[in-house]
């Protein structure tokens, strides 16, 4: 994590440094830890130098190339970029190259950022320590042993590896917040509809949203600006302009209220390690000490997001992956008629975890199941949209630990799927309600790893999400 | 609450999973089956906690932004190129995805 994404666009902006200078430092870390991080599916070497070389020739002839100018940004996997293979870290999509860029790749562009390579993820996002990939697994920059969590977790090690000083990652149930924090790095998901989808390729997509990675609050709030705004090709894209959020970032938290929600952070609950605990304790302690007035605040239902997430979102994926049939784009098997082929070409193409998925969510939509399990869980989403509105009645935002421990061993957690599944506890609610939160990292646990705690605002909370993110931040310097 | 249930007895049979990867288009082996009606059973396991819940009177939420017929201006812009997309196809012919027969077993 060496250059900030903010000093080094300012000084291309400048003429101060050449794009290409700045690129090519970023290559040569990447030559030289990639071989053991593989944050990386793609590495956009030849790509990036020649569109430095365009940032660069834009500032000689006195133009702006924008805010990003000159900045690398690691992209996630199941992100489109037009002529550029994206894979999702799945067999099925085979070498696809679309046809079209997402829209936060087009925004990137506008802004003069820099994209380096397609980082790796669980297969279709789906995983909490990018252990699902297709393409071999992604190990945590601080430690190899380690897992850099999911399922963002290649432009989580990405920026924790200074191989580019942004990135983006989808967060559909803590997806970008988890990994962040397992990294040491800032996560933040945003309010469903600020950023665009366009080009995200879905997992569920009531879920879904595209957000920053960075190694401080200002950068990630800088990416967020450029990501955010209104996109008339997603019909779910918020009609409004995006929050402004860089200008708040050193007004302080005097006054604000702050509720440490008691389910997901207080002693005795089950799983919630104790370092994670004490961590999130100091920074809620940190932020009164800042002038903040802390509470705990209780939002009970949150303590069931874990089950309705875990049948809303593959019921949500086993619709969005039916697509993948072997007909129009990516892998196929052939069979004697189209039926046989769909049915050998989807059971090459996905992995064991995005095939579990697609089952449980067949069978939680499957006649006689459905009011059973998708129809209560989506009124469990209504009760926790409702407890979060109760609480943010006297509250400005709310805090909880990011994830329940310290990034753990690969392998550790691979056998059992809900030992996987219980990582996300804490991050889920967020997604269910379409809610911000960020986690910033906030020192270390027992045994030497970063841990992150969340800030957790109301829907297009984002300012002063980033408000107190910034302030519990400079509560570490 | 966010410990994990021992499955005890599991809520979907071997037979219910084969019949779900049947309608999902998906092939599984004999110990896949196995193995995937042992985890699926787990996770309903877990999801217990949301069928025991009483929501009768709540209104179920499908999204976050409570938006609906959201509708763009009638423009004619330019679509993706054929080309461009049928190269990416498995198999194309005259300007059209190819697949094998739809009926039949060809």
């Amino acid at each position: 994590m060496a250059e900030r994404a903010i000093g080094l666009a300012t000084a291309v902006r400048a003429g101060d440094r050449s794009a290409r200078s700045v690129v090519e430092s970023h290559l040569a870390v990447i030559a030289e830890r990639e071989p053991d991080v593989h944050a990386f599916n793609l590495v956009l070497a030849d790509r990036s130098l020649a569109r430095a070389d365009e940032i660069d020739a834009i500032v000689a002839a006195g133009g702006d190339p924008g805010p990003l100018a000159g900045v690398p940004i690691a992209v996630k996997d199941n992100t489109c970029m037009r002529g550029v293979p994206t894979t999702c870290s799945s067999k099925i999509l085979g070498q696809w190259r679309p046809p079209y860029d997402a829209t936060v790749v087009q925004r990137l562009h506008e802004a003069g950022a820099i994209a380096i390579g397609k980082t790796n993820l669980d297969e279709f996002a789906m995983g909490s320590s990018t252990e699902n990939s297709a393409f071999g697994p992604t190990r945590n920059p601080l430690d190899l042993d380690l897992v850099p969590g999911g399922s963002s977790g290649g432009s989580a090690a990405a920026v924790a590896a200074g191989f580019a000083p942004l990135a983006i990652g989808s967060d559909t149930g803590g997806s970008i917040r988890q990994p962040a924090a397992f990294c040491g790095v800032v996560g933040m998901k945003p309010t469903y509809g600020a950023v665009s989808r366009y080009g995200l390729i879905a997992f569920a997509s009531s879920l879904d949203q595209i957000g920053p990675f960075a190694a401080d609050v200002a950068d990630a709030a800088a990416l967020f600006e450029v990501l955010a705004g209104h996109d008339p090709l997603d019909s779910t894209s918020i009609a409004e302009p995006a929050a402004q959020v860089s200008g708040v970032l050193d007004r302080g938290v005097e006054g604000l209220r702050v509720g440490v929600i008691s389910e997901l952070s207080g002693a005795g609950i089950d799983g919630i390690a104790a370092d994670v605990q004490d961590r999130t304790r100091t920074a809620a302690d940190a932020l009164g000490a800042a002038g903040a007035l802390v509470d705990e605040v209780s939002v009970p239902s949150t303590v069931f997001g874990l089950s309705a997430y875990y049948l809303i979102a593959p019921a949500e994926a086993s619709s969005n992956l039916s697509r993948y049939d072997g007909g129009r784009y990516g892998l196929r098997v052939d069979g004697a008629n189209n039926e046989a082929m769909n049915v050998a070409s989807r059971s090459a193409g996905f992995g064991d975890e995005v095939k579990r998925r697609i089952m449980l969510g067949t069978y939680a939509l499957s006649a006689g199941y459905y009011d059973a399990y998708y129809g209560k869980a989506q009124k469990v989403r209504t009760l926790i949209r409702d407890d979060f509105a109760a609480a943010y009645e006297n509250h400005d935002v709310l805090l909880s630990p990011t994830a329940p421990t310290t990034a753990f061993p690969l392998g550790d957690r691979t056998a059992d799927p809900m030992t996987m599944y219980v990582n996300d506890v804490c991050t889920i609610p967020s997604n269910l309600a379409g809610h911000p939160a960020i986690s910033v990292p906030y020192g270390v646990g027992a045994s030497g790893l970063p841990i992150g705690v969340q800030v957790l605002a109301p829907t297009r909370g984002e300012a002063v999400m980033f408000q107190v993110a910034a302030a519990l931040e400079r509560t570490m310097a | 609450m966010i410990g994990i249930l021992p499955a005890m007895s599991s809520p979907i049979s071997r037979d219910d999973v084969a019949h779900v990867a049947r309608l999902a288009r998906l092939e599984l082996s004999s110990d896949e089956l196995d193995r995937f009606t042992d985890q699926l059973g787990a996770i309903l396991e877990h999801a217990a906690d949301v069928e025991a819940l009483d929501v009768t009177d709540i209104e179920p939420m499908h999204h976050p932004v409570p938006m609906s017929n959201v509708m763009r201006p009638d423009v004619v812009v330019p679509s993706l190129d054929r080309d461009e997309v049928l190269a990416q196809a498995p198999a194309a012919e005259a300007g059209q995805f190819r697949v094998p027969p739809v009926l039949g077993e060809a």
